[in-house]
């Protein structure tokens, strides 16, 4: 058994909402795992289950080989760094670590003790006697870590805890969490709903739609090869391309362009998706673009326009290459890096 | 700088409000520093007189009442201590039962609520007879429990902390929780801490409040060891005084004077932390 483990776990709001289906996942001890999905996803959901801050309709939570089903969340030695992160505004910062400890009836020193080392480890010493409000986004952030981490919990849980820092402190908090996630060597769950987060800081990665993982696996797993519709659309920036289109007699056919000797044997109406990164140009092309707006990235450029049957389509070419609005691009799809869905159940068919 | 012609206005506006408030206070401590003959053959004083210390030393000292054995300083430790217990019980029973209301999401919670709301169109005047019952039933007339309980009960405070508490977000409780905080803990680790400022305004209001309550102390006690303030200002003065029915006027101004000064007190004391929660934004 690893160390956490859901079984079944499944979650029915009093008004009959069905934000969780039977879920079953287990997170090895140090793992970093990633919830990742669309809001109303039900992933805040399951991590509040875990926390304990949401009753299980049905199902079984083990942590560390005990069901904690029915634990009070006090005594299920998690630890939760919130969207909002939830510091208390009239403790100052040094209260807010210790209020934890001093809960648990620690002697005065030993709180001190960690208390300080996890204000060193976080480089909010200087901090220690401010309250919360004088605290700058960051710092706060830091904080609610901090007060996470002294208490040694058995379990880290994140809740979008960067979604409300600007663009570049993201960023930095972002390695900072995944650093000391190493460091510290706690396991941990962390929820978001950016996939760029997701991808960066997981060890693995569950995307979750609709209240069902649809996908568990690494992150270039998952990127590589989504098994669904859905995932193909979650992971990878800018979004997958999708085209209609039929397959038969493994032969696809999609409106312009034919691709041959499809590993599948699949018939019916489908979805061709294609990366945009996963184009080069090329005479013998598949597919013509027309040019309509370039976005200049520096090292990328991202060149959106239409195809023929007005599909909007995006392509991804290094940025050293000149492309112009109104030109029309020859696009081939780069060692047959492509996904075929069934149309009707989203499932990958190749 | 110049001054505009619209902050002159303002200000005079301004000076105008703090003479209405300040001007009838000095008046009635200035001619409570002449002798009553004084005040009733030239009308009230604006300037202090030199009868001061022997008015005040006059009214909380005397012994009056029937049984002439009450003082005025009695009186105001009676009034002290009623006001003191009414506030404070109020407080903490309206924190605590707002805390019920919006913390325990138990069927019933709105409906009782509105309950508790509704009370506020039953003053204890409309009730007073059915409440005279009780207590007197309970063996609890000529007490300070008698004088007290039936006054602590408070819609208007429950009210506002419950609309205060509906402020604090969820994530503080959940997170409190998580670090192992029971419910009270959480009550009073959290709650208390954030609502001073609110816990300091409902007591000034209901320290006033229960201060200048008259009805009640007036049915209840019979006994004068019990007389409040606001009851002795009624019945003390307006009786004639051994047959020299001259009326002591400089003496009633003392009394007016000594009768403001607890509820003020407590005004300025608590001022400074109203304000202080005021500044501190805590969010």
């Amino acid at each position: 058994m690893s160390f956490l483990d859901l079984k079944n776990v499944t979650k029915i709001y009093p008004n009959g909402t069905k934000a969780v289906h039977e879920t079953s996942l287990s997170v090895d001890e140090g793992e970093f795992m990633v919830f990742v999905g669309p809001s109303g996803c039900g992933k805040s959901t399951l991590l509040r289950m875990v926390a304990g801050l949401e009753d299980i309709t049905d199902g079984d939570i083990n942590l560390d080989g005990k069901l904690i089903n029915n634990v009070d969340p006090s005594e299920r030695d998690v630890a939760m760094v919130f969207q909002n992160y939830a510091l208390y505004p009239h403790m100052n910062v040094y209260n807010n670590l210790a209020y934890g400890l001093k809960n648990r009836g620690i002697d005065k020193k030993t709180i001190e003790q960690k208390v300080n080392d996890a204000a060193k480890l976080l480089q909010i010493s200087e901090f220690l006697q401010r309250k919360p409000s004088m605290l700058s986004g960051g710092q706060r952030q830091r904080v609610a870590m901090g007060r996470a981490i002294v208490r040694n919990p058995k379990i880290f849980l994140f809740d979008e805890p960067l979604s409300n820092l600007d663009a570049k402190l993201r960023i930095q908090m972002r390695l900072e969490i995944k650093k000391l996630q190493q460091k510290v060597g706690v396991t941990s769950i962390f929820v978001t709903h950016d996939q760029v987060e997701a991808m960066t800081l997981a060890d693995r990665l569950a995307v979750i739609n609709d209240g069902i993982i649809e996908q568990l696996g690494t992150p270039i797993e998952i990127y590589n090869n989504p098994k669904s519709l859905f995932v193909a659309g979650f992971i990878g920036s800018p979004q997958m391309n999708f085209l209609d289109g039929n397959l038969k007699n493994k032969t696809l056919s999609a409106e312009g362009f034919e691709i041959r000797d499809i590993n599948s044997d699949f018939e019916g109406d489908v979805t061709l998706g294609i990366r945009p990164e996963h184009l080069i140009q090329s005479d013998n092309a598949l597919i013509n673009l027309k040019v309509e707006l370039v976005e200049q990235l520096g090292s990328d450029n991202l060149v959106y326009g239409q195809l023929k049957n007005k599909n909007d389509f995006c392509y991804r070419c290094p940025g050293n290459q000149k492309v112009e609005n109104g030109t029309e691009l020859n696009l081939q799809i780069d060692e047959n890096k492509y996904y075929i869905f069934d149309k009707s159940s989203g499932k990958r068919v190749n | 700088m110049k001054i505009k012609p619209l902050q002159i206005i303002a200000h005079i506006i301004l000076i105008l409000g703090v003479l209405l408030m300040i001007v009838p206070i000095w008046i009635s401590f200035a001619s409570s520093s002449h002798d009553s003959v004084t005040i009733l053959t030239e009308g009230m004083k604006f300037h202090l007189g030199d009868q001061l210390a022997r008015n005040y030393n006059e009214v909380l000292n005397e012994k009056g009442g029937w049984s002439e054995e009450v003082t005025a300083a009695k009186m105001f430790i009676n009034s002290f201590i009623m006001a003191l217990g009414i506030a404070t019980l109020k407080v903490i029973i309206s924190a605590m039962s707002a805390y019920a209301l919006v913390y325990y999401r138990f069927k019933l919670a709105v409906p009782i609520f509105w309950l508790i709301f509704i009370t506020l169109l039953v003053p204890l005047e409309v009730r007073i007879f059915p409440s005279y019952k009780i207590v007197s039933d309970l063996g609890l007339t000529n007490s300070y429990t008698g004088l007290i309980l039936p006054l602590v009960a408070s819609a208007t405070a429950t009210f506002f902390f419950r609309q205060f508490y509906k402020t604090i977000p969820d994530e503080l409780l959940e997170s409190a929780k998580l670090d192992g905080a029971n419910a009270w803990s959480f009550f009073i680790d959290f709650l208390v801490p954030l609502s001073k400022t609110m816990i300091a305004a409902m007591f000034i209001f209901m320290f006033v409040y229960g201060y200048s309550q008259y009805l009640w102390p007036l049915i209840m006690t019979t006994a004068e060891e019990y007389w409040t303030v606001v009851m002795g200002m009624k019945i003390i003065y307006t009786e004639s005084y051994e047959g020299v029915a001259l009326p002591r006027t400089a003496e009633r101004f003392a009394y007016i004077i000594l009768s403001m000064i607890p509820p003020v007190l407590v005004v300025v004391f608590l001022q400074k932390w109203f304000i202080k929660g005021l500044i501190q934004t805590e969010k």
